[in-house]
């Protein structure tokens, strides 16, 4: 397995005339690494991707792939090959002829393509159906030859476009594991973009979340999701429930707000954030739906919630409440399913409670719309 | 009544349904193949005065077959060298037009599909608005352009290129221009058609995959703009075949176009049956070598209607 080859994005800027689609992104990416740049539609993911794959030329900055300076080096000549949203098979093509197009390029017998293409054939699981049309395929079956003839080119860094998007859930989900199966069999670095978070926990190594051109958070899938930075990184990646309000007090790692609705409410600062928050400062108190327990209704403290129940739903695996929460939003409460009963409280107060170390409090900012 | 002539009626009703088939029909039958098989009826009897006609002496004749090969009876030669020449130049003409209209309207078609902007629109626009202008006008425009003291010679000496005036018109490229220019539309467009649906993404994948754009062309658009292309192709090659105002026109003293030939043996030797044999004779011929490409470049006949 080689060590791989790492990218680096320096001080890069792409703007469309006045419209500037990605500021000053500054990323690292390791050798090896399965890297996701996670953001909603139009956060500009796609944009950085086209930057690395050499379609666009950024408007400021460099991009680095192996230590060498990319600018003015066309696409055809980078070592990067692109896996596109909806694939771009050749549709006229053999499948054999579309997984060893690149080597047809470099002017490689047909003796030798067809040998390449029976080995990735059987890499992804598709022995023998090398003479059939991409049309004559499924979906997930595209999905693989798409990247087998990605994986012939041998780039050193793999680009994948939202490549599962198309396929319906149960599809997705097992491509993800055999994605990041391949991945590690290979061993080069893959820069994934998607704007589903739950893809980009599990498949990555690293995430980098975006939100209007602007990188966010760089992290792996448990710092971003425990410890967000910023107010779009908590709510974009999981869900999340917001209690606004005014820092009363900070007290070392440990903020109480005065919020809204629900009183004071301590939360601890997330790792990376330390002393941003100040007396008085308008804040954002984060708390996830699995972090509550149910507490007696009325428990007054700092760690304590009570509100109005509007909604109950049964998930199968979580009971989920919702609550009269923040500016018009609810308030969510998955409670596990282990076999309990629950009681319909519709209508009714109820009273959360959380742990101190569950809540995270940020400096008010952007939320994710959904 | 069959499955799919229901079907027709059902979805359209009988009244307009009747109105569209006799359309088409009357279309079909009435104006084009009715004509031609009188044509080809013509072209097997004898050229008789009109008291003679469905006399005793109106019988079936390979004659005016014959008399394309082999010449008139008891001529100098064994064969007719004239006009079979001048059948063979117009075939080989036509498709030396058609490759030439090909090599100019391909990257002008994938231009206009593959870029996005309103400059697109004003330069199919150009493209489109010459048409407006007859046919025969067009043919003196070009004449004007390519004559002796036309523009083109005139910029040409003044630039020190020729010492004399070059006779673009006599040396026949005033009329290969002429034959291009008038079907460049039905070359461009339906290959336009085809690669406007080609998606962008195959074209950037086949870049990053390191193809250079000769070879992107050679694998991926031109084996997907073919039906297009054959299309396009198709007609101008007919149309070419079967010009007759360009060649009248733009044709040097010494050039005679097939149809020419098939126009004074209808009009100048008011000789209708030998004319349509001539004619039976050159669409029969193109249809086959169109036929016989399609089936080289193995496209089907399917395609071509995409």
């Amino acid at each position: 397995m080689s060590a791989g080859v790492g990218v680096n994005l320096e001080d890069l800027w792409i703007k469309f005339g006045d419209f500037v689609a990605v500021r000053e992104a500054n990323v690292n990416i390791n050798g090896g690494d399965f890297f996701s740049f996670l953001g909603p539609s139009g956060c500009g993911k796609t944009t950085i991707l086209r930057a690395v794959s050499g379609f666009l030329e950024p408007s400021q900055g460099n991009v680095l792939i192996g230590g060498n300076n990319m600018k003015g080096i066309g696409p055809n000549k980078r070592p990067t090959a692109l896996i596109f949203q909806n694939l771009a098979l050749f549709p006229l093509m053999k499948v054999w002829e579309n997984i060893t197009f690149s080597m047809e390029i470099k002017g490689a017998s047909a003796k030798e393509r067809r040998k390449r293409a029976d080995e990735l054939l059987d890499m992804i699981a598709l022995t023998g159906q090398g003479d059939k049309l991409p049309a004559e395929l499924s979906g997930g079956q595209k999905q693989r030859v798409a990247i087998a003839r990605a994986l012939c080119a041998e780039p050193d860094v793999l680009l994948l476009d939202e490549p599962l998007s198309a396929l319906d859930l149960k599809l997705r989900q097992h491509m993800r594991s055999e994605l990041r199966e391949i991945q590690k069999r290979v061993g080069i670095t893959f820069i994934y973009i998607t704007h589903d978070q739950g893809e980009a926990l599990t498949m990555s190594d690293n995430i980098a979340v975006m939100r209007a051109g602007v990188i966010d958070q760089i992290g792996d899938g448990k710092t971003i999701y425990n410890d967000p930075m910023t107010p779009f990184a908590a709510s974009f990646v999981g869900e999340n429930n917001v209690f606004r309000g005014r820092v009363k007090q900070v007290s070392g790692n440990e903020v109480m707000v005065t919020t809204n609705r629900s009183g004071d409410l301590m939360a601890r600062v997330a790792n990376g954030t330390e002393g941003r928050l100040k007396e008085g400062d308008e804040a954002m108190l984060f708390i996830r739906p699995e972090a509550f327990s149910l507490a007696p209704v009325g428990t007054q403290g700092d760690h304590f919630v009570t509100a109005q129940v509007t909604k109950e739903e049964f998930e199968g695996n979580t009971f989920n409440i919702f609550m009269e929460g923040d500016g018009g939003k609810e308030i969510k409460v998955a409670l596990p399913n282990l076999g309990q009963s629950f009681e319909s409280h519709q209508g009714e107060a109820m009273t959360l409670e959380y742990q101190v170390r569950n809540a995270v409090a940020l400096p008010a900012g952007v939320l994710a719309t959904e | 009544m069959p499955q799919f002539l229901k079907e027709y009626f059902n979805r359209n009703g009988i009244g307009l349904g009747s109105v569209m088939l006799g359309l088409v029909l009357f279309w079909t039958v009435g104006l084009i193949i009715m004509p031609q098989l009188s044509m080809l009826d013509f072209s097997f009897r004898p050229n008789l005065p009109p008291p003679e006609i469905g006399g005793p002496k109106d019988l079936y004749t390979l004659e005016n077959y014959k008399y394309l090969i082999f010449g008139p009876e008891g001529g100098s030669q064994d064969y007719n060298a004239v006009d079979l020449r001048v059948f063979y130049r117009t075939l080989i003409a036509a498709v030396l037009v058609t490759i030439f209209n090909l090599m100019l309207c391909y990257p002008i078609a994938y231009y206009l599909a593959q870029t996005k902007g309103n400059h697109i629109r004003v330069l199919a626009l150009m493209l489109i608005i010459p048409y407006w202008i007859n046919e025969i006008l067009r043919a003196f425009a070009l004449r004007i352009i390519f004559g002796e003291t036309g523009i083109l010679n005139n910029v040409l000496v003044g630039m020190g290129v020729f010492d004399t005036p070059f006779d673009f018109i006599r040396n026949d490229i005033a009329l290969y221009a002429g034959l291009g220019y008038a079907y460049i539309l039905l070359m461009i467009f339906p290959i336009y058609n085809v690669i406007e649906s080609l998606d962008r993404n195959q074209i950037e994948a086949a870049r990053d995959m390191g193809a250079s754009w000769p070879r992107i062309h050679w694998r991926v658009v031109i084996p997907y703009a073919k039906p297009g292309i054959s299309s396009g192709c198709t007609m101008v090659f007919m149309l070419s075949a079967g010009a007759l105002a360009a060649p009248q026109i733009l044709g040097g003293p010494s050039s005679l176009w097939f149809t020419q030939l098939i126009y004074q043996q209808f009009n100048d030797n008011s000789d209708w049956p030998q004319g349509a044999a001539y004619a039976v004779v050159l669409l029969v011929t193109c249809i086959l070598l169109v036929l016989a490409l399609m089936r080289l470049f193995k496209v089907n006949m399917g395609d071509i209607g995409k």
